[in-house]
Order: structure tokens, then sequence, then C-alpha cells
């Protein structure tokens, strides 16, 4: 359904995209994930058509991005990062608005955006510069899919908002994608990368790697520890500075550890840590997180 | 050792008829790690302003850095630092040049800013960079820069606003190191922050629901108070609970 083939951008003198290729499968929720200056933003303006790459073939359904663009804009469906409706209309004006551009109505797509726009229906006359960040999100969501889009594309739709609505969300995207819409989303939280079926992890213009969320955490080759006491911030600098440490980064409750070699055994570092007088100590193997398999691409990437 | 830097009193906030902050009651101490959850819309954001001098309380009792937020606003803002991802410093400007701006607006005199210029950019290994544009800075140095311009002054307290958000993991992580780094000089640190595996990282977290604090505590207790396995429960059975 989307084709990317060896695409390059650059701003300048500034390298935006370096050789990305990926294609996404018809009815799949695929995911760039990867931190600001990625590139991920720019990647989905030029499959959009709102940006010409300076190299490499990009095809939506078939269509090429630069040749067929007025075409595309009709099967895509696009959320732009930054809110771009217009503010100074209200709800149900902005929604007719998006209707009437693409040659369509409200009522004839209701259905798609029904279980999505109801909840920001009791707020149809209300102006969309005065909603909560959530319902923006809602009603962007909304018009993004009124003309029945056969691809959605969605540039951080969750970046700033809290757990909870977060979560709200990808329960929309889900069951978007049980109608047979493809989706393609970006997300600086690694955490949204298990709720993809595949993804494409990025880093300063690069994929690092595309796979399934699951293979990605099976096929992370490091020991990885689970180390936790009573005192965090001094067991961190207690394990930087032990020899046989590799990398140890806090996850939370606990702080996540390698070892410079991958035989090091737990015991090891538990001896070490006793010694330095560490309380409450526990240490136990741990299985990877999304998060752990980017940090490692990334440093073996440097 | 438990000296208060920040005492709330029953603050309410309200905008014409809506209740942003309904009796909100804390105290922060020194050199503490403070994290300020909510979800979107709870009133974090109205009481963090309040907080850093920027808007007044309806009603109630704020004292931050020693200061009465009411009769002694001028003084609260000098004695407290901000940091934010949509706002640390001048992308236009050098890194001199910010370190000149911030020591205006915060009135260090010039001959201790340049003293401590020299340590500053001596510490993050910048002397050499001093003439760069933030803007074409990597954002992990960016990001250490803004922070250390943020305690520039010596504030007591330092807001930072989602200082972490879009910010690659391990530069993520490399910016509570220096969290932690100020909290034990003696710099209380209030954090908000979306990502629930930074509250671990809190000694003690609040979190805001429709204008009040449901929950106080430190993360262990929390979890234990909740029954749940990690913070990021905590939240969800926090925030779904008051709909």
């Amino acid at each position: 359904m989307i084709n990317v083939q060896h695409i390059n951008k650059s701003y300048k003198d500034v390298l935006a995209l370096s050789d990305i290729s990926f294609e996404v499968q018809k009815g799949e929720l695929f995911g760039l994930i990867g931190p600001d200056g990625a590139g991920k933003s720019t990647l989905m303006r030029i499959l959009t058509t709102l940006l010409i790459q300076d190299s490499g073939t990009a095809t939506m359904n078939n269509l090429d991005v630069v040749k067929d663009y007025k075409k595309i804009r009709n099967i895509v469906g696009y959320m732009p990062g930054r809110f771009s409706l217009y503010q100074d209309l209200t709800v149900e004006e902005n929604l007719n608005f998006f209707a009437t551009v693409f040659k369509t109505t409200v009522s004839e797509n209701y259905e798609l955006i029904r279980d999505i726009y109801v909840q920001i229906e009791p707020f149809r006359k209300r102006l969309a510069g005065k909603l909560s960040g959530g319902m923006k999100q809602k009603l962007a969501l909304s018009c993004a899919l009124i003309h029945k889009p056969e691809i959605l594309v969605l540039d951080e739709p969750t970046t700033g908002v809290d757990a909870v609505s977060r979560k709200e969300f990808w329960d929309m995207l889900k069951n978007l994608q049980t109608k047979g819409i493809t989706i393609l989303v970006s997300t600086p939280y690694m955490d949204e990368a298990t709720l993809c079926n595949r993804v494409a992890l990025m880093q300063k213009g690069k994929i690092l790697n595309i796979d399934t969320p699951r293979n990605l955490i099976e096929n992370y080759s490091r020991k990885l520890y689970a180390i936790r006491s009573n005192d965090m911030h001094r067991l961190i600098l207690d394990l930087r500075a032990y020899e046989k440490t590799d990398s140890a980064y806090a996850f939370g409750q606990y702080l996540h550890v390698t070892g410079k070699a991958d035989d090091v055994e737990a015991t090891e570092f538990e001896n070490y840590l006793l010694k330095k007088e560490h309380s409450n100590l526990q240490v136990f193997d741990i299985g990877p997180t999304i998060e752990d398999v980017f940090m490692d691409l990334m440093t073996t990437e440097e | 050792m438990d000296e208060k830097v920040i005492t709330v009193k029953n603050l309410v906030k309200k905008f014409g008829s809506f209740l942003a902050n309904d009796h909100l009651n804390f105290e922060v101490y020194r050199g503490e790690i403070f994290g300020f959850l909510g979800a979107n819309g709870a009133g974090k954001t109205t009481a963090m302003k309040i907080l850093c001098g920027l808007s007044s309380p309806t009603s109630g009792e704020v004292n931050v850095a020693g200061y009465d937020i009411y009769t002694e606003t001028e003084k609260v803002k000098r004695n407290i630092g901000y940091m934010s991802q949509k706002f640390s410093l001048y992308e236009d400007m050098t890194i001199n040049e910010n370190i000149r701006f911030f020591s205006g607006v915060y009135g260090i005199s010039p001959k201790d800013r340049k003293e401590k210029q020299e340590i500053l950019l001596r510490d993050l290994g910048l002397e050499s960079s001093k003439n760069t544009l933030i803007g074409s800075l990597p954002l992990g140095w960016k990001q250490k820069l803004a922070f250390s311009i943020a305690i520039f002054h010596d504030p007591r307290i330092v807001f930072l606003d989602e200082p972490t958000g879009g910010v690659d993991p391990i530069t993520r992580r490399k910016f509570w190191d220096l969290i932690y780094e100020a909290a034990d000089r003696g710099i209380t640190i209030f954090v908000t922050t979306h990502y629930m595996d930074e509250a671990e990282y809190c000694n003690r977290v609040s979190i805001m629901n429709c204008g009040r604090i449901e929950a106080l505590d430190t993360p262990d207790n929390l979890k234990q108070q909740f029954g749940a396995k990690n913070m990021d429960e905590v939240f969800l059975k926090i925030a779904r609970n008051s709909e």
C-alpha cells in the first residue's frame, strides 16, 4: 500500500532523510518510532505530497507521490503534528469544511467517524480554538477521516498528551484498522511501538531497524539485568564506575544494566554492590523493552 | 533537613465559574525532586504559573522560596529557575549571548557573570564552542546548557515543564543525571512529565485530576496504596476513576 525506495532529502546542508526504504501492507498499522530530528515529519510530508524528495521514489497505493500528487490527496488522510484546524470555526464548521473540500458530506461518511465524533459532538458549536487538547485531537482525527481515506498518516498524534488520553487514542486507531484503513503513525514514545504491527526505528534521518515489535525484542542479543537498591542515584554512579559495566540506565523503578562481556554474572554485580554497602539490593535477569533495543541500536550506530 | 521551600495552603484558582485549582495543599522540601503529574486539563499549568509568580491565586496561601506570592512576587521570580522543552534558549543567539541575556534578566552583575560563565563552560566542556549558535548544537548539549542556564543564578527551586518531551531515550536519561546532581547540591526540582517511568525517579509525586490533588506520596507508597505494579498503573487508576 505504501512503498518507499531510497528516499533522500536535505534542507540546505542538513541531511533530513538518508536512503529510506520500507513497505507498508494494506490494512497494516505501521509506526515510525524515534525522537525529534529523526526525520519522521519530513518523511510523512513527502508521502502526503507536501514536500518533494531530492531522490528516490515513493508510491501510495501504486500512485507516485510526485506525478500523481492530486490523486494521492484524495485517498490519504493526514493529521499534522501541529494542530492545524481553523481555530475560529466551530467543531461542526471545521468538519463540514473538510468534507466540502473533498466533495463529500459529513452524513455520507459519518459511520467511519461516529465512534470518535460522538465524544466531541456535545461541543459541536464550540470554536475549535477553545477545545481541550484531547478534544482537539479527536476533531483533527475526524477531519482527517471525513473523506474516507484508504491511508491515514498521523504525525505524532500523542505527543504532549497524558497517559490516559494516549491509551484512548490508540484504541481508536485499532478500531479504524479493523475498518481496513492502512495507518502510518509516528511517535517519540517508545512504549507505543508495541501497539503497532510493525515499526521502523528512526534516528537522525536513518532507519535503524524495521520489524515487528516482538521480533525486535526477541532479537536483542545482550544479557540484561534489572538492579535496584535503596539509593538509586548512588547505585547508578557506582555501577558506572564498575569496570565490568557496559551501560547502566534508569528504567522506572529499576536500572537496566549490561556487562562489558555478556558473561558477567548477576552475582558479580551483586557482590560488587554489596561491597559498596547498598541495602535492599535486587539483581535479576530481565527482558528488554523497545527502548532498550533502540538505545542499543543508537550506540552501535554511533 | 526538612526545610520547606514551597508551602501551599488551600490554593484556589477560578476562571469565571471554572474551578481550575480546587483547594490545593502541599509542601516541597529543599533538595527534593517533586513530580507534578496529572491529565491534560487537570490544572497543573495553572498551579505552576501561580508558583512561578505569573498568575495570582483567587484565594489561599502560597509561599515560594521563602517569599509570599501575593506581596513579594518579584522576589519569588528572582529565586526560581524555569525550563521547558518548548522554551529554553534562543536558537539564533550564541552560547555566550544566551548566558549574558539570562544573566541580565536575573540581575547578575557582569563581574559575577564572567566568573560563573567560565566555570559553566569549563564544566560542560563547551569553552571552544562559546560563539556557536544554539540552533546548531546537538540536542543533548542544548538540553544540558538550557538546564545549566536555568540554574545559573543559583535559584532555590527550578521548575521543569516537560523537559524531556521528544528527546531520544539516552539523552532523556542523561538529563535525569543532571537533575539528580542539582538536587544533591540542594536545589529543589519541581518537574512535570508525561513519561511515567520518570515519575519513579522523583522523591515524591503528586497526581492532579479535575483541579484537585488526588494523591501525593513517594512512588513506592503510591504503588502500594493503589495496588499497582508501576506508576503508569497508579496514574491510570487515578485519572480514570474520577471521570
